[in-house]
Formats: C-alpha cells, structure tokens, sequence
C-alpha cells in the first residue's frame, strides 16, 4: 500500500489541512513510511479477536439526561476570534 | 538548600514552621526566573499568582486547616486548562486560550493547598518523544554527557515537566501519558514520574490527544513525593465518562510496603536484540534489588509486545484526528479568514498545527476512512485486544513487572528528527502498558557509560498503584540514585 500524490492531497482535503504543492512530495515520503511500517500488523493473527475499543474496562457510566451547566455566554465566547451578539460568527455561508 | 528539599520533607517543615510557605515559594520563583531563560522549561509563569497562593497557604497552616500539599510549589504540563491562565498544549492553534475554567486535576491539587509556579512545555499537542515539536521552542535536558556540553532534549512530551523537577525550580509537577509521556522524560531528567491506570485520573480539563489512551500523572524526584502528588491528582469525576467511581488508596503507606513474597515478572520479549549494554545492566540489577528485598523473579511471555508501537500508531493518530477536528477557527484558538468557510478551516488547521501533528492527523484520517476502516484501525483495535490479554495472562502468574523505561538515555536535540520512526522507537517499552491501560512508574536507578541517568519502569495490575509504588519504593533504596543534574538551582 503506498499513497499517490493524489490520495495525499484527498487525505488533507478530509482533515481541513490547507497542503501547498510544495510540501507535497515530502509528505507523501513521510506518510508512506509510517504506512510502511505499520504494515507490520497484517502478519497478527487476530481472527475471532474482538476489537478493544476503550482504556477503560468498564462499560461507560450513564447519567441522568439533564442540564448541569451552562448559562454563561460570555464565559464561552471570550475566546472566540469572531462574534455577533451572543453568537460565534463565521464568513458567510448560504447566498 | 530549600530547593533540595523532597515534597515530604517540605511538608512536614511547613507544618513546623522551620519556613514560610511564602519563603519556599519564593525560592522556587527565583529560581525559575533565574534558569527558565535557559531550560525553557516553562512556557508561563505566574509568580505573583503563586506567591498569593503560598500565602493563602500560610494562612491555612496557621489556622491548622492546611491541605496535604500546602504551600508546595509545582509545574503544571500545559495541557492542564487552568482558570485565566493561558494553555497553549504547545501550539500556535491555542497561543492565545485562556480556559474559563479548571481542570479537575489542578483543580484537586488546589484545593490540597498546592502553589502554581506555571505551565511547562511539551511536545505540541503532546505528541512526542523530545519536546522538539513545541511551538515554543525545544527544553533543554539539565543533564551533560561525560565531558560534553551538547545540549540534550528532556524527553516527551512531558518534557518541560520533567526538566524542571529535575532542575529543582519546581518540586514536583503534572504530566500526561499516551504511549510513554510521562515515564520516558522522567528516565531522561533522572527523576520518578508514575502513569497511574487508565480512569485514575479525571481527564476532564484536559486538552484531548488520544483520549483511550491518555492519563493524567504526577512527577517528583522521589517515589514517595510522587505517591503523595497522585493521591491528590486522583479520584471519581463525574465529568470524565471514562473516570472509575473507586476509592484512592493511601499511596505513601504503600511505599512502605516492601516486595517481600511478591513475585515479579521478566518479560522475556523486552530484551531486545542489540539492546544498550547499560540499560541491561541496569535492568539485571533491578532485579537483584528485589530479590535481595525477598521478591521472586518469575520469567513471563508478553508475546504481542513488538506489535504495540504500530498498533498505537493507529490508534493514537486516528483518535487524535478525531479529537483535533474541533480546531476550526471558529469557537477558539487561532483563525486565518479564507475565502469561504472552507479555506478558513484549511488555512487556519495548515497555519495552526505543525508538522508532526499534521502527520498525525492525516495518518488518522486516512485510517479511518472508507475503505481502510477495516484493514487498519479495526485491526489495530483487535491487536490492542490481544496486548490486553498478554497482560492480563501475565498478571494471573506475577504481582508486577519490570522492565526498563526506555531504549537509551537522553539523546541530543536535533537527533532522530529526521525519520518520524526512528522518534517513535523511543516508547518501545512504555506503548504496551498504555495499550493495556495498566498503570506504569519510571524510578531512577543509575546512570549509563557517559554519565546520563536511565529509568527502570514498574508495571502493575490495574487500579493497583499501591504495588507499583511498593515495588518502586524498594529500587528507588537500593539504587541509591543521588547523582544530580549539571543544570540546577544554586549552581
């Protein structure tokens, strides 16, 4: 399995990563090392395994679905690098 | 020398009055202001904030109503989000987040009275081993080689945590561990830091990396330093879905505990062909501690170990890509305007990240995209399955195990930068234990051929730290380690 230029720029297209053309090469190297050699992992036999899916061996704990925080705008939008009101603003998206 | 003090020891002084919270907070703030210039190890200092909270300590010793920790000066990774004080995870996407709240670990260490000195360095996002991806420059290791004055990385990511306990301008602080972050910088810095089991620590707060894996931890430069850091760092979070609802335990009582009729595992698939000379000598010496102390030595199988670093560059890059999709721009952190909402997105995350996460996001998005689901990331999710189940084997026969932490000592800054790989070879015996979500303790037992210090880890079953720092306690007394670093206070 080795990545062409391609796939490399469609995998940065998923992640939201901007990928000058230059920088491509170089990536593509890179990612198809690490491809390379996690490769390694086809040779495990894990027929009949089941996947492990957490850290934790525990089924997830389950709360009563109810509001137990909030009810402070400003707190949550003092970070925000644009705002309207008590809303997060973004570049226009519907014409 | 009050910096030379371990946290016990400081504890008790305090409650004596032989010193003032506030005199050794000052110490430990001078001494910050005068090597930090240096070490790096901090990204933000909060002098004034810490001398207002050593003396909300003094009063609280006054009063007779002092927490465990009052007046005790730390380093906090700066990946813990702390109220009103930036956290940055070591990126340009948080240079300028200043958290509306606490995490509950530092929230924790508050409320036991401990002084904030700052938020230390670390590898961005916390993904490495050296401390070299931090948007705000590398650390510098206070150990030399024999004769040189090569400047040598602290480890990662924890390594500003690290290199600052190590340095004594903090006396003790917090880290986190996804495949080795905490263990391997206490190995390099020669000093003690403990992973304790996954759901140990609240993970609340906490700038998210790979969030099966990661887990809040304590370093100090001794095991029962650590023993009394983690007792407070960790307990139930109702916030944390993946935090356990289990008592937490009297830590430093169990240093005291002795190895005597414990049985010890040697996992045969740690000895590596071509492994350092020192480092298996160090290791054999260990294990005469204990046996001497009155443990056995039983040799144990951990078959799948040399498939734990590829399993957990699956699994930690497809997590992280999952988790990093939330710097858009748009709630907080760094935005670059585009031309539609899209190129925002785009240039922001190229702008934002550097390299080492963007590979690590891409590797996890391409792992978990259609088509390639099955063959990477459900596999590495069963190859993690069958990594448990070596361990839980080997905890059927053996109460711990011990390995050394890492392959070798510190290395130099700009070595291994070339091939991601050859970086990621560093967390070859630490990767297994995250996988498994077994607790693991990096002691410092001895210095290697030129001079640099290395680590022994110690292994445990899960939720039993208390036999991880019995077994800990014990080679900490027999290695006798008192070497200390060329770079420290009062040099």
């Amino acid at each position: 399995m080795s990545l062409d230029p391609a796939t490399v720029k469609r995998i940065a297209r998923l992640a939201r990563i901007r990928l000058a053309d230059e920088a491509l090469p170089r990536l593509q190297g890179e990612l198809n090392n690490i491809l390379g050699w996690i490769e390694q992992l086809s040779e495990v036999d894990v027929e009949g395994v089941a996947p492990l899916t957490g850290g934790a061996q525990i089924a997830l704990r389950q709360r009563p679905d109810v509001v137990t925080d909030g009810g402070y705008p400003e707190r949550v939008l003092a970070n925000a690098p644009d705002r309207a009101g008590e809303f997060f603003a973004v570049p226009k998206v519907v014409e | 020398m009050l910096s030379d003090l371990t946290i016990v020891e400081a504890a008790a002084a305090l409650r004596r009055r032989d010193f003032s919270a506030r005199e050794l907070t000052q110490v430990h703030v001078d001494a910050v202001a005068a090597l930090n210039g240096r070490l790096n190890a901090f990204i933000t200092t909060t002098p004034d904030a810490a001398l207002a909270q050593a003396d909300a300590a003094d009063a609280a010793l006054a009063a007779g109503n002092a927490g465990p920790l009052a007046g005790i000066p730390l380093g906090i990774k700066d990946l813990f989000c702390t109220e009103g004080v930036r956290t940055t995870a070591a990126s340009k996407m948080l240079g300028n987040f200043v958290p509306p709240y606490e995490s509950t670990v530092t929230s924790q260490l508050l409320r036991d009275g401990a002084v904030f000195l700052g938020k230390t360095n670390l590898d961005e996002f916390a993904m490495g081993s050296s401390n070299m991806t931090s948007a705000f420059g590398p650390v510098e290791n206070p150990w030399k080689r024999n004769g040189s004055d090569a400047v040598l990385v602290p480890g990662g990511s924890s390594g500003g945590s690290a290199a600052a306990v190590a340095a004594r301008i903090a006396m003790g602080s917090t880290g986190t561990d996804t495949g080795g972050s905490i263990r391997q910088p206490a190995a390099f810095c020669g000093i003690a830091g403990i992973k304790p089991t996954y759901g140990r620590c609240s993970r609340w707060g906490i700038v998210a990396f790979a969030s099966s894996l990661d887990q809040a931890g304590v370093f100090a430069r001794t095991v029962a330093d650590c023993a009394v850091l983690l007792g407070s760092a960790a307990g139930f979070d109702p916030k944390d879905s993946t935090s356990v609802d289990r008592p937490v335990p009297d830590y430093l009582a169990a240093t005291k505990r002795g190895v005597r009729g414990l049985r010890i595992g040697v996992p045969a698939e740690y000895r590596m062909d071509g492994m350092n000379p020192d480092v298996e000598r160090l290791w054999q010496a260990g294990l005469a501690w204990l046996r001497e102390a009155g443990a056995e030595i039983v040799d144990v199988s951990l078959p799948h170990t040399k498939y734990g670093l590829a399993t957990y560059y699956i699994v930690a890059p497809a997590e992280a890509s999952s988790n990093l999709a939330r710097y858009d721009g748009v709630r907080y952190g760094l935005r670059v305007d585009g031309e539609d909402l899209i190129d925002l997105y785009e240039r922001t995350r190229a702008e934002g990240f550097g390299d080492e996460v963007k590979r690590r996001i891409m590797i996890g998005t391409y792992v978990l995209s259609a088509g390639y689901y099955d063959a990477y990331y459900l596999r590495a999710q069963k190859v993690r399955a069958l990594i448990l189940n070596d361990f839980t084997e080997a905890f059927a026969k053996v109460d711990a195990l011990l390995t050394p932490t890492a392959p070798t000592g510190a290395f130099g800054q700009g070595e291994k930068m070339d091939d991601p790989i050859a970086m990621y070879l560093n967390d070859v015996f630490t990767v297994p234990a995250s996988m498994a979500g077994v607790p693991g303790m990096s002691v410092p037992a001895g210095l290697d051929s030129q001079g640099l210090p290395l680590g022994l880890q110690v292994i445990g079953r899960p939720f039993d730290e208390e036999t991880v720092f019995a077994v800990s306690q014990v080679i900490e007394t027999a290695a006798a380690f008192t070497a200390k670093p060329t770079i420290r206070t009062g040099q």
